[in-house]
């Protein structure tokens, strides 16, 4: 038994996301085209000689046919992934393994998700034949126990952590108000955050990811052949991913001031790509902050701070923008949005940009100057307790 | 009284229920020491909320306002209102349906129903795990057919223990009579032949056809002819009910020790109440002020209160007027001490004990709400799924008997029931555990603003069970004010919702009451596990700290 990891085997040569946010006037047809065409012209590489594709949706669609009728694939291979909010991380990892395997030259990894046509403002879950005994929380409700376990867990005081809470949003509006593709590009004071209603036990509104519509894609090939598509493409070095036991909500040693799942992928992840101390090693981490307790909590899981700090350190900056550890430069699936099947791969669109360089001046982070040519992506689908989550490197650099 | 009584045995209810040695014309006074036949035990439940006559006066500006009534929660129909009083009547048999008092037959008796054309006795009997051999039978209709249920259920005594069951749900129009002063709740008696407390000893009964209350099939309330004319009606019918059951028994209005006058004609108990002729003192107390009156249900409410107040060798005469009337006369036995003293080790409630509690500051706009008198906007979520058939029927051990399953090998507990064990891995080791009866900690807890609920907002909680297992449920009976980690829970037996006509039925945590008596463990697992994991100041997780799923402090 091994995960190996494919370190220095695949390349991404191209990438493209679309405008995330309420956008009424685009279908998944259109959301899908845009992505996949700005992808294209990233790499200069056809779509229509592109070799596979995986297209990841939670619930906006099923089939491979979602993505080859609106493109008009000629007959080729379209896979349909799904997997929780980690879709779209779940696409482009199952594409790595099949341009690694050498059975195609390159493929695209696509992801999409049309949120807001379903006339309600949040999630609606998916609706399957059920005995009814689900407790049926909303997603708010489930990621909120962590909140009153870690503040009791390491005596923040309620005020205190509301104030950290607070703070992971603020520097998440901070970061989404210098992204032109964000849904939400506006600062938002700590006062206002702070007092915004409650969803769910301490969660105001602007602790809660952006609910949007939007699309991501990425385009890859074999290391070998990556200079012919693209000057500087990104190197992966890592894809790890976890599907936990669901064991937290039936098991009383959860305590609700971890995901598990994280905390084996992410060792895994940072075995293969030879990391020992994410924090330094690290030019940045795009982690899934669908809510403001999942990101502090994440610092932890992740090796970002040890056990029982993460809330310092999120108060004394660290992971802002210009901080230490840049963390969601891009503004997160707080700000940036979160149309679920695309947000691994938006995410990857923010190692795309930094660690090249193409970042907006205003947005882009000072770690790469320093020499730190490795981003992260965190992308994880469930609740606390019973998730699946994925972690994976890329980096800028060949051998790093 | 009751040495004159053994010298003076009357007529009787002879080849009824009380002659268990089967030797005709011998009175029902002897013979029963051997063994004696008729209520085994019962159980009551009132529910959680009162609505206060003052909330109604103060919105309608009119109205007595005096006393209170019970209220079945938003989440509560008579389906689960007598799984609760089930549930206590078995509650000396939690252990399951392996019990020694497990009925043979279920009747189940209430005029509003949760379905028409589908049993509703059939869920109860899954909800109380009895066994797949019990009969399951619905009396539904008027309140008279509750009499009946319990008439069956002692007259079937001596050759078959039978649980009836007995609930109402009682709303009526706004500002209405009906609304004031009716009120919700169940009862439930197991009738056997075995350690009986009270024997029924004689019984009379008189019908006649006239219209005083009813109501069309698919109303919500119920119409009355004027009450005089009700009132003309019942006082003889009772009168001849009372003095045929005192006959049938061999004794005279002298020796009544507990008198129930019951029945939802307010002007017609009162006089026959009045005019029975039995010693000062043995009426009933009056429970209608403080919990309204419970309809189909009340005269068995009236019936476990006495029982509850009697001493050994009594005679109780319940009258019961409903489209006619019905006395049952019944003698405490022996064993009724003890009985009583072993409900009280096990924290089954009292009728006086619930009469008393309750939840008291119940809105009138809540009330109308919760009945479906008062359209509020409903949530903006998608409107739930009706459960699946075939699924429902699958998880029928997990979803209405609450069964877990616990490791044969490492006794861990999974909830809901799984072949594979999370602990050790062992696959098809696994032995099914009812815990509805299992109370438990809350490990942590959650308010939902968004998720759908008929009385928003959703209280989450995590409950960590005594013996081991773990839960996230829904709580009910709580405002999130009062709930804290570390908060102590029991279940109960609630409708989530109904989608398309189906009712969705499962089990919600709700604080576990002081009413209920002592904390005592009740513990049916075979390995228990360990302790509830709550430290001192209750932090959770710390029972196994270092094990999965804690985040690792050393790290």
């Amino acid at each position: 038994m091994a995960s190996r990891g494919i370190r220095d085997r695949v390349a991404i040569i191209g990438m493209g996301c679309t405008k995330f946010g309420e956008l009424w006037d685009k279908g998944i047809d259109d959301l899908l085209t845009d992505a996949a065409v700005e992808a294209s012209a990233s790499a200069g590489l056809p779509i229509h000689d592109i070799d596979a594709f995986w297209m990841g949706t939670m619930t906006s669609s099923v089939s491979g046919i979602t993505l080859s009728r609106p493109l008009k694939l000629d007959y080729k291979p379209v896979t349909r992934v799904e997997n929780f909010c980690a879709t779209g991380s779940e696409a482009f990892r199952n594409a790595c393994y099949a341009v690694a395997s050498g059975a195609y030259d390159t493929a695209m990894a696509i992801g999409v998700e049309k949120l807001k046509d379903t006339g309600y403002s949040g999630l609606t879950g998916i609706r399957a034949v059920g005995d009814g005994t689900d407790p049926g929380l909303s997603s708010p409700a489930a990621f909120s126990f962590l909140a009153p376990s870690y503040a009791h867990k390491y005596g923040v005081d309620k005020d205190q952590m509301k104030e950290v809470m607070s703070r992971i949003a603020f520097k998440n509006h901070q970061n989404g108000a210098r992204n032109p593709r964000a849904q939400f590009q506006k600062e938002i004071s700590m006062e206002t955050i702070s007092k915004a209603p409650l969803v769910a036990g301490e969660l105001g509104v602007f602790d809660c990811s952006g609910v949007s519509d939007g699309s991501a894609a990425a385009i890859i090939c074999r290391v070998e052949d990556a200079h012919r598509y693209c000057a500087n493409p990104l190197y992966v070095k890592a894809l790890s991913f976890v599907a936990g036991p669901a064991a937290g909500p039936i098991d009383p040693g959860y305590d609700y001031t971890t995901f598990p799942e994280v905390v084996r992928s992410a060792e895994d992840a940072y075995q293969q790509a030879g990391i020992t101390d994410p924090r330094t090693q690290l030019a940045m981490a795009e982690v899934h902050d669908c809510f403001t307790p999942t990101e502090l909590v994440l610092m932890e899981d992740m090796g970002f701070a040890a056990r029982g700090t993460a809330w310092k350190e999120v108060l004394a900056g660290t992971f802002d923008r210009d901080g230490e550890l840049p963390v969601n430069p891009d503004g997160g699936l707080k700000s940036f949005g979160h149309p679920i099947g695309a947000s691994g791969l938006r995410m990857l669109f923010e190692c795309w940009l930094q660690l090249r360089g193409e970042a907006p001046a205003d947005r882009q982070i000072a770690t790469v100057a320093q020499g730190r040519t490795l981003g992260l992506t965190h992308n994880l689908g469930g609740a606390p307790g019973e998730c699946v989550s994925f972690v994976g490197v890329v980096g800028s650099e060949l051998g790093d | 009284m009751s040495a004159n009584l053994a010298e003076s045995p009357g007529e009787g209810v002879s080849g009824r229920a009380t002659n268990v040695e089967g030797k005709p014309g011998q009175g029902p006074l002897e013979g029963r020491a051997a063994v004696s036949a008729g209520i085994v035990t019962w159980g009551t439940y009132l529910p959680y909320w009162r609505l206060q006559r003052a909330a109604i006066a103060q919105v309608l500006g009119a109205g007595p306002a005096k006393g209170a009534r019970a209220v079945a929660s938003y989440d509560e129909d008579t389906t689960t209102l007598g799984v609760e009083a089930g549930r206590r009547a078995m509650a000396l048999s939690a252990a399951g349906p392996q019990a020694p008092h497990a009925p043979q037959d279920l009747f189940f008796s209430t005029p509003a129903p949760g379905y028409l054309d589908k049993t509703s006795a059939t869920t109860l009997h899954a909800a109380l795990g009895l066994d797949r051999d019990c009969g399951a039978y619905d009396f539904c209709g008027s309140s008279r057919s509750a009499v009946g249920t319990l008439l069956m259920a002692l007259q079937a005594a001596p050759v078959r223990r039978s649980l009836s069951v007995i609930a109402d749900l009682r709303t009526g129009l706004a500002g209405g009579a009906e609304e004031r002063e009716a009120g919700d709740g169940a009862v439930a008696f197991l009738c056997g032949a075995n350690g009986a407390v009270a024997e029924l000893v004689g019984r009379g009964a008189s019908s006649d056809e006239f219209l005083d209350r009813w109501r069309v099939p698919g109303e919500m309330d119920s119409h009355v002819w004027e009450e005089r004319f009700g009132e003309e009606m019942y006082v003889p019918l009772a009168r001849e009910a009372f003095a045929d059951a005192l006959k049938d028994a061999g004794v005279t209005e002298s020796d009544v020790d507990h008198a129930i006058v019951a029945g939802l004609h307010a002007r017609a108990v009162k006089p026959v109440s009045a005019g029975l002729g039995v010693p000062a003192g043995v009426m009933a107390p009056d429970l209608t002020g403080a919990v309204g009156n419970l309809g189909a249900a009340q005269a068995g409410l009236a019936l476990a209160d006495a029982l509850e107040r009697a001493q050994p060798g009594q005679i109780i005469v319940v009258l019961s007027l409903a489209d006619g009337a019905d006395a049952l006369v019944l003698r405490t036995t022996d064993a009724l001490p003890a009985a009583l003293a072993a409900r009280q080790a096990v924290g089954v409630p009292t009728v006086a004990a619930q009469a008393a509690s309750g939840r008291a500051d119940l809105s009138y706009a809540a009330f109308l709400a919760w009945r479906g008198q008062l359209h509020r906007e409903p949530p903006r979520r998608p409107d739930p799924e009706r459960p699946g058939a075939p699924i429902v029927h699958r998880s029928e051990g997990w979803k209405y008997a609450f069964a877990a399953s616990r490791c044969l090998v490492c006794g861990f507990r999974h909830m809901p029931p799984s072949r594979v064990c999370l602990e050790c891995h062992s696959i098809d080791q696994m032995q099914p555990e009812r815990l509805a009866d299992v109370r438990g900690t809350v490990a942590t807890f959650t308010v939902d603003h968004l998720a759908y609920s008929l009385s928003p907002p959703v209280v989450g909680v995590i409950v960590d069970f005594d013996g081991g297992g773990r839960y996230r449920c829904e709580m009910t009976d709580v405002s999130a004010a009062e709930l804290a980690i570390g908060s102590r829970i029991e279940m109960t037996f609630r409708r989530i919702y109904t989608a398309q006509g189906v009712h969705n039925y499962f089990w919600k945590a709700r604080p576990l009451q002081s009413a209920a008596g002592p904390e005592t463990e009740t513990e049916p697992g075979p390995e228990p596990g360990p302790a509830p994991a709550v430290d001192a100041v209750g932090a959770v997780g710390a029972g196994k700290a270092g094990k999965r799923g804690g985040a690792d402090d050393g790290k």
